[in-house]
Parts: C-alpha cells; structure tokens; sequence
C-alpha cells in the first residue's frame, strides 16, 4: 500500500507543477509594481508646456498628495481617459502631467481638444523624466504623497470603475 | 518593362536590408566595449514586450534602454552599475538572469533540488531491490512457498 501511495509521489508532483503553471497563464505581465514605489519622485529639471521658461523641479510635487498622469498627444489610451482624470480634478484631486515625448503644439492642441485637468504639465520631450520612472508607455498614473514619495502605481488606461474603486481610496488613504 | 522588373527584383533583394535598420549602427572605440554592449542589449528585457530582449525590440522604450546602456559603456560605467540602474527604474523583471538572492533562492535552488532528490530516489530504489533479490528465503517463507506451489499442481 505504501510502495502503491510512492508510486503516486510523480502524478502529484505533475499535477501541482500543472496547476502552477495554469496560474501563471491568467497573470497580466503589466500588473507587475513599479520598481519606484515607496520611493522618491525621481529628480529632474524641465521646462513646463504652458511656458517654455518655466523650469520646474520634483520640489513641485511637495507638500499636497498629487497625481502625475503621463500622457502624450501620439497615445489614444490617453485621450479616453481624460473624462477620468477631469472628474478626479473636479473633485479636487491635485493632477500635474507630464507631457511626455511629444511636441508643445501637439501637446498644447491635445488638452485644448480634450481639456486640461492638469495644475501644470511637465513637458518631457526627450522622455528623460519618464525614463527615471520607468515609463514604458503611456498612460502610466503615479500617486506622490506629500513628502514627494511614490505611493501608488497605475499602468495603462484608468476606467471609470478604477477612479471610484481604487484612485480616490488610494489618493483618500495618504492625504 | 524590363526595368520594372529590375527595379522590383532590387526592392525585394534590399527589404531585409530595412529590416535591419530598427536596431541602431553603434561605434565601439574596441571589440571589447562592443561585445559587453551586444551581451548587455541580449540580457536585458523590453518591459513593454511579453519576451523579446531589448536589443531585438523595436519597441521605442527598447530604443531607449539601447540609448542609456551605450551611453553609459561610453562613460565608463561596469556591467553591473548599469543593470542596477535599469533595475532601479523598470524592476528585476528586465533581467533575464534573475540575481541569486534571498528572494530568488526557491527560482535557482528548485532545479538542483529536484535532480538531487530524483538520484536520491533512485539510489534508495536500486538499494531496497537489491536487499531483496540478494537475500535468501527464510524457513518459514520456504515452506509458504512449496505449499502454493503444491496447491497449484493438486488445483
């Protein structure tokens, strides 16, 4: 009985490494944490889109919670969610974008089609900045707090759902 | 008509050509700096792409990490300061050799651990037959045995 218990050791061992694996199928590889969080908003130096003179710096993010979305006039994620991001700020959610890898008049033409519920936007032609916060594609939406502390990572479109059932609890649990 | 087709003959023999053109031509000051470059663009994950390295992506943010790792070589940085730098923004999922380290022990140690049980098995198997087959019948298992043997011939 016990040799025939022994014998069922592979098929077990077979099945779990199976169930595993099926796991790993349903997984969403873009889920995955940002590598920055609980971490610094990353430095920079850049200029904003409304004034080319403008030069802004990560002290900007001090003080109140904020949300930095990432956009680009080139995404059309970004464009869907705009109605998302108005609302937030029509709540009085701070929002600073960051205009990224785009051109000032594409990014200017952007939010005077989509409206603007940005405070300002950093404009990053270069995606120096996105670089720094391991943006590899837009939209990506970080929550800073307001010691300038990455607390929450977004990837990819923010639904209507996603604002009521984990922005603005996230943007509630560190003001 | 006839130049038509020749032009079309030189099209088609140059689009592999274009092809090629994604990923960039780079000028290495030696064979040296060029081979860690070439091995660091292998081992490095596009984070936009579900399993392509960077130097095989012509995703733009793989664009941009073949940027950084180049300029960063130029600058004289090691293998290691530039991993850890591209960890620090895009996470441990751009390495495609996981680092060994208290997290990832289960990830290196598994396969090892397997084979080590799977000989450990084995040996334990060939010893438990040998034991048996080596060992003659005691007196009592002698005498079972003639009495099936004779039922069988009685049957």
């Amino acid at each position: 009985m016990k040799r025939r218990l022994l014998l069922m050791l592979p098929l077990v061992g077979f099945l779990v490494l199976g169930a595993f694996l099926y796991m790993g199928l349903s997984i969403n590889p873009f889920d995955r944490d940002s590598a920055l969080m609980a971490r610094e908003f990353p430095a920079f130096e850049l200029t904003t889109l409304e004034d080319p003179e403008r030069t802004v710096d990560a002290s900007l993010l001090e003080g109140e919670v904020t949300l930095v979305n990432v956009w680009g006039e080139w995404c059309p994620t970004c464009k869907q969610e705009m109605p998302q991001l108005l609302d937030l700020a029509d709540g009085g959610v701070r929002l600073v974008g960051v205009d990224y890898k785009d051109t000032r008049e594409k990014g200017r033409e952007f939010l005077a089609e989509f409206g603007n519920p940005f405070e300002v936007n950093i404009f990053d032609p270069e995606g120096s900045l996105g670089f720094d916060l391991g943006v590899y594609g837009a939209p990506e939406t970080f929550l800073v707090d307001r010691e300038g502390i990455i607390r929450y990572h977004h990837t990819g479109y923010i639904r209507p759902e996603d604002v009521r059932e984990t922005i603005l609890p996230e943007v509630e649990k560190w003001r | 008509m006839a130049l038509i087709t020749r032009l079309l003959l030189c099209a088609i023999l140059l689009w592999p050509l274009l092809g090629q053109a994604a990923t960039e031509v780079r000028e290495f000051d030696n064979p040296v700096t060029e081979q860690r470059y070439r091995d660091l663009t292998a081992t490095l994950r596009c984070p936009k792409c579900e399993n392509q390295a960077i130097d095989d992506s012509e995703s733009p943010i793989a664009g941009d990490m073949r940027e950084r790792v180049y300029l960063q070589l130029q600058d004289g940085r090691s293998d290691k300061e530039i991993l850890d730098f591209m960890v620090s923004r895009f996470g441990d999922y751009v390495l495609y050799n996981p680092r060994l380290e208290g997290r990832t022990l289960l990830l290196w140690g598994l396969p090892a651990g397997l084979v080590l049980l799977g000989a450990l098995v084995v040996v334990l198997m060939v010893r438990a037959r040998r034991r048996t087959s080596a060992r003659d019948l005691s007196t009592e298992e002698r005498a079972r045995l003639d009495e099936l043997i004779n039922r069988e011939k009685t049957e």
